[in-house]
Formats: structure tokens, sequence, C-alpha cells
């Protein structure tokens, strides 16, 4: 039990690492700031193209959707990282951060909007337009709405899967949260850094895990 | 076409494609990913099934081991059990700690999708099972489970497929996973052709299951009118 508290629980180790910790913290939330909305909006994108009525656009948009879905995004992140200097790009550990990111969230958003979209009927479109609203304008007016209310519970746990995402940013040097823990605990040899940083995970994300239960439970009922 | 060349010599490399094949097969991916798939969801049925018994205090304690496992990212776990446990005295092969902390993410959210699809059964079905004669349990496994569970076929699916993704992150722990191998063999060669490779057979292993999803989905999707 001692060596358990010593070892995981170590309040001055954690006490030390804090401002490390704290600044890795600011590059995590920096990340998601910059990937959120950029898959969000990719997303989206994808979504209108496989619903588009040209089939080839509509292949594409589905061919590369399942092809970043199934791609671990760490490969994904390494290849970018690692493999674009090769090619003479010499990309920074945020700018790969951000491609392999926005690749990864854009294709599973897209899934989630297109499922959402699709649950809108038919007639809420042929409605629309015949009250002289185009195809934009029906989309962003009548369609999108109703499809985002649908899929909400999905948008938000995808929200909380990128944030969960992050932490492989630590792979390539990106010092953020989980970089900085473990920096501290590799200095220290004690796993209560990496505590903390769980801890921190734990704050951010557990009331939103609690919140997507309760929306599941009221969609379903 | 000099340019072409040079890509085709970085990223597709006969000749290294050729030294470090088997290695990057040898890759042992669809071993982990299995043993995560099967114990992840049978964990995740079993506490799904004792969460109906309705005990408080075993069902406070499983929500917040789900709720946990949702909420911490895998690598922080994995992690934590790689460098935390040998300095209480317990040490586990890499490849223990990623299937150990893979199967557990999996089964906290296999638990909460079975969950689901256990409270969706309305309670008419409960209480004509039960007034024929059937027990609590004999309800539960031939009337309630197999309706629910084909309710969770999608979402089960997606969710497997996108935990054991994550068995790429066993190479930040030194697993011989294809992801490792393909690291290493990038730079002894000093090419990126095994990265590439690396990349191509992740997406060979899943892009089946990926297009399978997307067909479950669709036979098992429940319509709004």
């Amino acid at each position: 039990m001692e060596a358990i508290i010593q070892q995981f629980f170590n309040l001055a180790i954690m006490e030390r690492a804090l401002p490390l910790i704290l600044s890795g913290l600011k590059q995590t939330i920096l990340i998601c700031v910059l990937v959120i909305p950029l898959g969000l909006a990719g997303g989206l994108a994808c979504a209108i193209l496989s619903l588009s009525r040209l089939r080839i656009a509509r292949w594409a948009a589905v061919a590369g959707i399942d092809f970043f879905r199934a791609i671990p995004p760490l490969v994904l992140l390494i290849f970018i990282y690692a493999g674009l200097p090769f090619a003479g790009l010499r990309p920074s550990p945020m700018t790969a951060v951000a491609i392999a990111f926005f690749l990864n969230t854009s294709s599973y958003y897209g899934e989630i909007y297109r499922a959402g979209i699709e649950s809108v009927g038919q007639g809420q479109w042929d409605a629309a337009r015949s009250t002289g609203l185009r195809g934009y304008q029906t989309l962003a007016y009548i369609v999108l709405p109703q499809a985002v209310r649908n899929v909400l519970p999905d948008l938000v746990s995808n929200t909380v899967e990128v944030v969960k995402l992050t932490s492989i940013a630590s792979v390539v040097a990106l010092p953020e949260l989980l970089y900085s823990a473990d920096m501290a605990r590799s200095v220290t040899f004690n796993s209560s850094p990496i505590v903390l940083a769980a801890a921190i995970y734990l704050v951010m994300l557990w009331p939103i895990v609690r919140l997507i239960s309760r929306l599941e439970r009221r969609v379903a009922a | 076409m000099e340019a072409w060349s040079r890509f085709l010599d970085t990223f597709f490399n006969l000749d290294v494609i050729e030294r470090y094949f088997p290695a990057i097969m040898k890759g042992v991916v669809v071993t982990i990913a299995a043993a995560v798939v099967v114990t992840g969801t049978l964990l995740g049925l079993v506490l799904a099934i004792v969460r109906t018994f309705r005990l408080i205090p075993m069902n406070a304690l499983i929500v917040v081991f789900v709720d946990m496992f949702r909420a911490l990212p895998p690598l922080v776990l994995v992690l934590l059990v790689y460098f935390g446990l040998p300095n209480i005295g317990i040490n586990l092969p890499s490849f223990a700690v990623l299937w150990l902390v893979l199967a557990l993410v999996l089964a906290a959210f296999a638990e909460e999708i079975f969950w689901a699809g256990i409270l969706s059964i309305p309670k008419g079905q409960w209480e004509a099972a039960r007034s024929t004669g059937l027990g609590f349990l004999g309800t539960l496994a031939y009337v309630v489970l197999p309706q629910a569970i084909r309710l969770t076929v999608p979402p089960l699916t997606n969710r497997t497929i996108a935990i054991t993704k994550n068995t790429a992150l066993g190479t930040v722990i030194g697993v011989g996973e294809i992801l490792n191998q393909a690291t290493t063999a990038q730079s002894f060669s000093g090419n990126a052709t095994p990265l590439m490779m690396g990349a191509i057979a992740y997406v060979i292993l899943f892009i089946p299951v990926v297009v399978l999803g997307r067909v479950l989905e669709t036979r098992f999707a429940w319509r709004r009118v």
C-alpha cells in the first residue's frame, strides 16, 4: 500500500511536476482549438460530397472516409512526421499533428454528419425547395439544424475522442499534456506525474462522458 | 520524370520492400487485436449483465470503471501500466500491457453499448416472459439479450474497430507490431518505404472491417419515420 502511494500518488513529486504539466495542458488545449473546428468543417465537406448527385464525388468521398477510418491515427501521424521529410517537406510537430488529425477526424465527423443528414426525411427537402429556397439554403437552414440535433450525442462523443487523441501527439515530441507528464516521469522515476495528467484528462472529460450517456438514453427513449 | 523516379525510389523502393517485408508481416497486430476483441466484448457483456441485477454498490463501481476508461486516453493508460506496475513489483511483458489496457477500454465502451441495448427493450417484454414462467436469468438470456444484442451490432462494430486500431500504440512501449517494425526498418534503411509498407499493411487489415461495419450499419439501421 505504502509503495503504491509512493509510486502513483506522491504529492511532492506531483507538485514539482505541476508547472511542466500545466504548460503541457496549454499545448493540448491549443491542439484541440486548432483540430476540432478543422475536423468539423472537413467532416461537413466530406458529408456533403458523399451525398452529392455526382457519382465520382460520392465515391471519392466514401473511399477517402473509409481509408482514413481504416488507418490508425498514430500510423498516419508518424507517416506524415517521419515520411514527408523524405519528400523534402519538413513539417513541425504541430503541423504534422494538425494534418494527421484533420484527415482522421474529418472522416469520423463526416460519417456522423452523413448519418444525420440521411435521418432528415426527403419531404423536408421537397417542402423547403417548393417554398423557393435554393439547394444550399435548404441544406443550411432546414436540413442541417435537424440533422445536427439528431446526431448530437455522436458529435459530442467524437469530440471527446478527438481530445483523447491529442495524447498521441506526444509520440512526435509535441510537448502536450502526456508528453510533459512522461518527461517528468522519466526524470523522477515515479509514475505520479502521469497520474496527475490522467486526473486532468478525467476532470476535462468525465462531465462530458456523463452528459453523453444521458443524451444517448434520451434519444433512445 | 527525374522527380517521379526519385519519389518511387524513396517511397516504393523494391529493394527495401524485399528486405523488410518479412519483418513487417511478422508484426503481431492480428493476434493482439483478436485477443482484445474477444476479451473486451465478453467482459463488457458480463458487466452489462451484472448491472441488470441492480445492486447499487456494484452498479456504482461499474459506472465509475466505465466512465474512467471512456474518459482517459488509451496511451495514458498504456504508459501508466507499463512504467508504473514494475515499480510496485508487477512485471508484465509489453504485449500483455497493450492487451490488458485495450481490452479494458473496449470492455468499458461495450458495457455502455450493451446496457443501452438492454434498456431499450420495453418493460412489457420482461413482464410477458416472466409471466410464462421463465426466471430472471432465463428472461435475460432467451428474450432480452437476443433482441438487445441485435441493436448493439452497428455501434459495437464501429467502436471495436476504433479501439483495435489502437494496437498501433504498442509501438510506444516496444511491442513488435507493424508500426514498430516499420519505424525501425525506416531508420535502418534511411528510406521512407517501410513507413509506406506499414501504412498499407494497416489499411489492408482494417479496410475490410470498416466496409463490413458500413454494411452492418445499413442492415441493422434503426430508421426514423
